[in-house]
């Protein structure tokens, strides 16, 4: 047991030193990790819109020019910046950027750190979202289309008031996955020198040797953050699904055997699907 | 004669190389109510879709008040919403409840005003008997009542004429009749009507004009008396034949 008092005492001594340096690096890391993940989304969220413009014989050739250019872009852009590890995008971007601009302004213009850290995760996440958003839009019923079409919605109006609330509805559970990958994930940004909570616990190793302690205190805060992120998701998930019951204002009068039964919704089942 | 509202000529559509509907004419007057009856495949919902532009006819013209639609894509949606359609599959928007499901349309499309769209989604919902469940989603009512709910939709849009995909062709048996009698009711107050349907009674004793289609042709078409009580082909007799036997 004595080896458990000593890693303890570790602990103690690492929180009483350095807590507020584990602090400041987990709120740095939740920061990235929301900032980039709201980011990504709108990004993915355009581009899985684009993705999934309909095209029609009927276009002018100047549309169909403009679409297929346009989807061919971001068709790239998803490819390379899923296809690439993060930490060499991080690389990449960090050093790129200055590289021409300090050619074209004579002199050294560095990136910010931060910057190109909140850039990097950001353009990373919209390649996963947007394949995530088409799919979502791809995975909702043709005839909510159809019904939007039928009531003379053009092909905003529906996306607008149809198609994306429900796909946003869908693909929460996915929002919440590149959440939490995020959180963890932005630890490859310590190679830019950006000082989330890996890169905190590489810097209190360097000084006092507790590896394994200040392990233990990382994956707990990191534990800590991607749990209470999981439940205020659900929270936001279960929000958006409604009041599992309506109040029936009076009683029906057409319907003789049907429109007494409540019946019951997906959540009240108790099914996980979502 | 009362007014033209809508004239269908030369109208084919082919899915690659499968001809669905072939040299289709026909016309829809104020107040018609027109029943499409017909074994399945042989076009009947193919041609609905089409004159919706839900499926772009290959050939032919689709005349409303005069204008051929098929000439510009541009006033498509304003043209749909003037033509409502009641689809098999409801497919009332799972998003929003019942009510909203009736005025998204009139403030979107239409630009109504809320409260005026309210007041009108109201006065349909009540019509379909849907008033106490103006609060639900559409997944927790029952089909019969999600196809009222779907009706009263398309009226709010305070359509020209109302076209009727086999709306009842998804429900279960025991609510059928709460949806045909509210078609039955819209048909007594002078709504134009297009159904295609498999409930014969209905084409028989609400519609005035029946067209029996067969292999994407209109086989035979008349009043109910005469395609019901004296049909002249011989494929709209076994039809028939078929649903007598049944």
């Amino acid at each position: 047991m004595e080896v458990f008092q000593k890693l303890w005492s570790d602990i103690v001594k690492l929180i009483a030193e350095d807590g507020s340096r584990y602090l400041d690096g987990a709120w740095s890391t939740i920061l990235l990790a929301v900032v980039a993940t709201a980011a990504g989304c709108l990004i993915g969220f355009i581009c899985g819109v684009i993705q999934t413009i309909p095209q029609s014989k009927s276009d002018s050739v100047f549309k169909k020019v403009i679409l297929t250019v346009v989807k061919a872009v971001v068709r790239v852009y998803v490819e390379v910046f899923r296809g690439t590890p993060m930490i060499l995008q991080a690389v990449f971007i960090f050093y790129g950027v200055p590289y021409f601009t300090s050619a074209l302004s004579g002199g050294p213009v560095n990136l910010d750190m931060n910057l190109a850290a909140y850039l990097v995760v950001s353009i990373n996440t919209g390649a996963y979202m947007a394949e995530t958003v088409r799919g979502g839009i791809l995975s909702i019923d043709p005839g909510q289309t159809e019904g939007a079409q039928a009531i003379g919605m053009n092909h905003v109006q529906t996306m607008l008031n149809v198609i994306i609330p429900q796909t946003m509805r869908n693909i929460m559970p996915q929002i919440g996955n590149n959440l939490i990958i995020n959180i963890k994930d932005t630890s490859v940004m310590f190679i830019i020198g950006y000082t989330e909570l890996f890169a905190v616990h590489k810097g209190i190793v360097g000084a006092n040797y507790l590896y394994f302690p200040s392990a233990v205190v990382t994956m707990a805060v990191y534990l800590f953050m991607t749990v209470v992120c999981s439940v205020i998701l659900r929270a936001i998930e279960n929000k958006m699904d409604g009041p599992a019951n309506y109040d029936v204002k009076t009683t029906d009068t057409l319907a003789q055997t049907s429109g007494t039964y409540n019946f019951p919704s997906r959540k009240a089942k108790g099914g996980k699907r979502s | 004669m009362s007014e033209q509202i809508l004239k269908i000529s030369h109208l084919s559509k082919s899915f690659g190389k499968n001809e669905v509907l072939k040299d289709i004419d026909f016309s829809v007057n104020k107040g018609d109510v027109t029943s499409i009856i017909g074994a399945s495949g042989s076009g009947k919902s193919t041609l609905l879709r089409c004159i919706n532009l839900l499926e772009t006819p290959s050939s032919g013209e689709i005349i409303y008040h005069g204008k051929n639609i098929l000439e510009s894509t541009k006033g498509i949606p304003e043209y749909r919403s003037h033509v409502g359609m009641v689809f098999q599959s409801f497919n009332l928007f799972n998003n929003m409840t019942v009510l909203q499901n009736c005025m998204v349309g009139q403030t979107k499309v239409l630009k109504r005003k809320k409260s005026e769209a309210k007041e009108i989604a109201l006065k349909y919902l009540e019509k379909v008997g849907m008033l106490p469940y103006i609060d639900a989603k559409p997944r927790q009512i029952s089909g019969g009542q999600k196809q009222r709910v779907a009706i009263a939709r398309a009226l709010a849009m305070n359509p020209e004429i109302l076209l009727f995909d086999e709306p009842t062709s998804a429900l279960d048996p025991e609510m059928v009749g709460e949806v045909l009698q509210v078609m039955k009711q819209l048909a007594d107050e002078g709504m134009t009507m297009l159904v295609v349907t498999h409930e014969m009674a209905f084409a028989r004793d609400v519609s005035n004009h029946v067209v029996y289609m067969n292999d994407g042709i209109i086989c035979e078409e008349g009043t109910p008396d005469e395609v019901f009580g004296n049909p002249q082909k011989q494929e709209t007799k076994d039809f028939l034949a078929r649903f007598r036997n049944e």
